[in-house]
């Protein structure tokens, strides 16, 4: 796969570097030239240098070819336009923008820009999943979220760990979208192999969540027996 | 606009300038019935107090294009304001945005058009390249 990441900060760097390893073809977009050669000097001919809010910059990258982009960089209204351009001009299939602030959330849905991944976000809704009474979640505005991503981390008695992800029959509407394992985060493939402790990030149409916490419960996974092997 | 009797209301995140506005006027803005607002574009609590919901025009013209571009298609898609302009200095930008539906102006391109003009018309008549290479003059 062909990913462009925009914005080489901690996020977007390591994301890079995840992806390579797993032997996807990247373009890291940098606007902030000494970071561009701080960077660099690791991923070498993977970052490029300059503002990929101008066109000619995201053309130079080979956006026409993409077939994802990550705008990850520490401004909102960057991650928006550059994901709308993504995929209204260059047509490309699968966006993920970074929401820095909350209270700009409603921006990016009302610009149809999903799915967009806000920290805030994703804490409080893991706190509302430790702590199910916890109610600080519904100060949000959320409800005109398209979207769920929730978070879930897999115990010694999850039925996945060790499964292959292209083996889990995943509910319709649901989508794994990262694996934080050992702190660092990456998105997993269909060889990816699940482990105790690893923390998996899924996207979902509202109302999947019970039959996902089932699944990657204890002894979920789609049952023992059902031969996908 | 506020002199040909509007009524006009301004958000800026700078309280400073407010100031900027009454130079040249011989009363203040608001004794003139301007409205001046505090606050960043993309706060909709802000929009709503500088009254966008009651709004027949919004212009986005703050120095950014992706702040403008932003705002105005909240302006557009949110609160449904009949006309909304977005200023964007990026010339491709501003074409591809215009393509989409968004009323522009794009300041770099208007000025690109006069300097072409103005460099055209100081050149004596049939010397000016027809190819367009008048730019790098």
């Amino acid at each position: 796969m062909y990913i462009i990441v925009v914005g080489a900060g901690k996020v977007g760097w390591n994301l890079a570097r995840e992806l390579l390893e797993k032997e996807h073809e990247v373009t890291v977009i940098e606007s902030n030239r000494r970071r561009y050669l701080t960077v660099e000097q690791e991923l070498e001919h993977n970052v490029s240098y300059g503002d990929a809010s101008e066109l000619w910059v995201l053309e130079r990258a080979g956006i026409q070819r993409a077939d994802m982009v990550i705008a990850v960089t520490g401004d909102d209204e960057d991650n928006m336009l550059i994901c709308q351009v993504a995929r209204e001009k260059y047509e490309v299939e699968r966006i993920i923008a970074r929401v820095n602030n909350p209270r700009n959330k409603p921006h990016f849905d009302l610009l149809g820009i999903k799915p967009s991944v806000s920290a805030t976000d994703l804490i409080l809704r893991l706190l509302e999943h430790e702590v199910p009474e916890y109610g600080l979640v519904h100060l949000l505005d959320l409800q005109e979220e398209q979207l769920e991503i929730i978070e879930m981390l897999l115990g010694k008695d999850s039925g996945v760990t060790g499964r292959r992800v292209g083996d889990l029959e995943m509910p319709e509407g649901s989508l794994l979208i990262s694996v934080l394992r050992d702190g660092k985060g990456f998105v997993p493939g269909p060889d990816t192999v699940l482990e105790v402790g690893d923390e998996v990030l899924a996207v979902l149409d509202p109302g999947h969540e019970e039959q996902l916490k089932d699944m990657f419960g204890p002894s979920g996974g789609n049952g023992s027996g059902n031969g996908s092997g | 606009m506020l002199r040909e009797g509007n009524e006009v209301s301004c958000l800026d995140e700078d309280p400073e300038s407010h100031a900027r506005l009454e130079v040249g006027l011989d009363k203040g803005w608001e004794d003139l019935g301007g409205q001046f607002t505090v606050g960043a574009g993309l706060e909709t609590d802000a929009l709503v107090a500088a009254g966008i919901e009651r709004a027949d025009a919004f212009i986005a013209s703050t120095d950014g294009d992706n702040t403008n571009i932003v705002i105005a298609q909240i302006a557009q898609r949110r609160y449904e304001v009949p006309t909304v302009i977005a200023r964007i200095l990026d010339p491709l930008r501003a074409e591809w945005y215009e393509r989409q539906g968004m009323h522009t102006v794009c300041p770099t391109r208007v000025a690109i058009d006069m300097l072409e003009g103005a460099v055209r018309e100081g050149l004596p008549r049939g010397a000016g390249p027809s190819d367009g290479s008048a730019e790098a003059a």
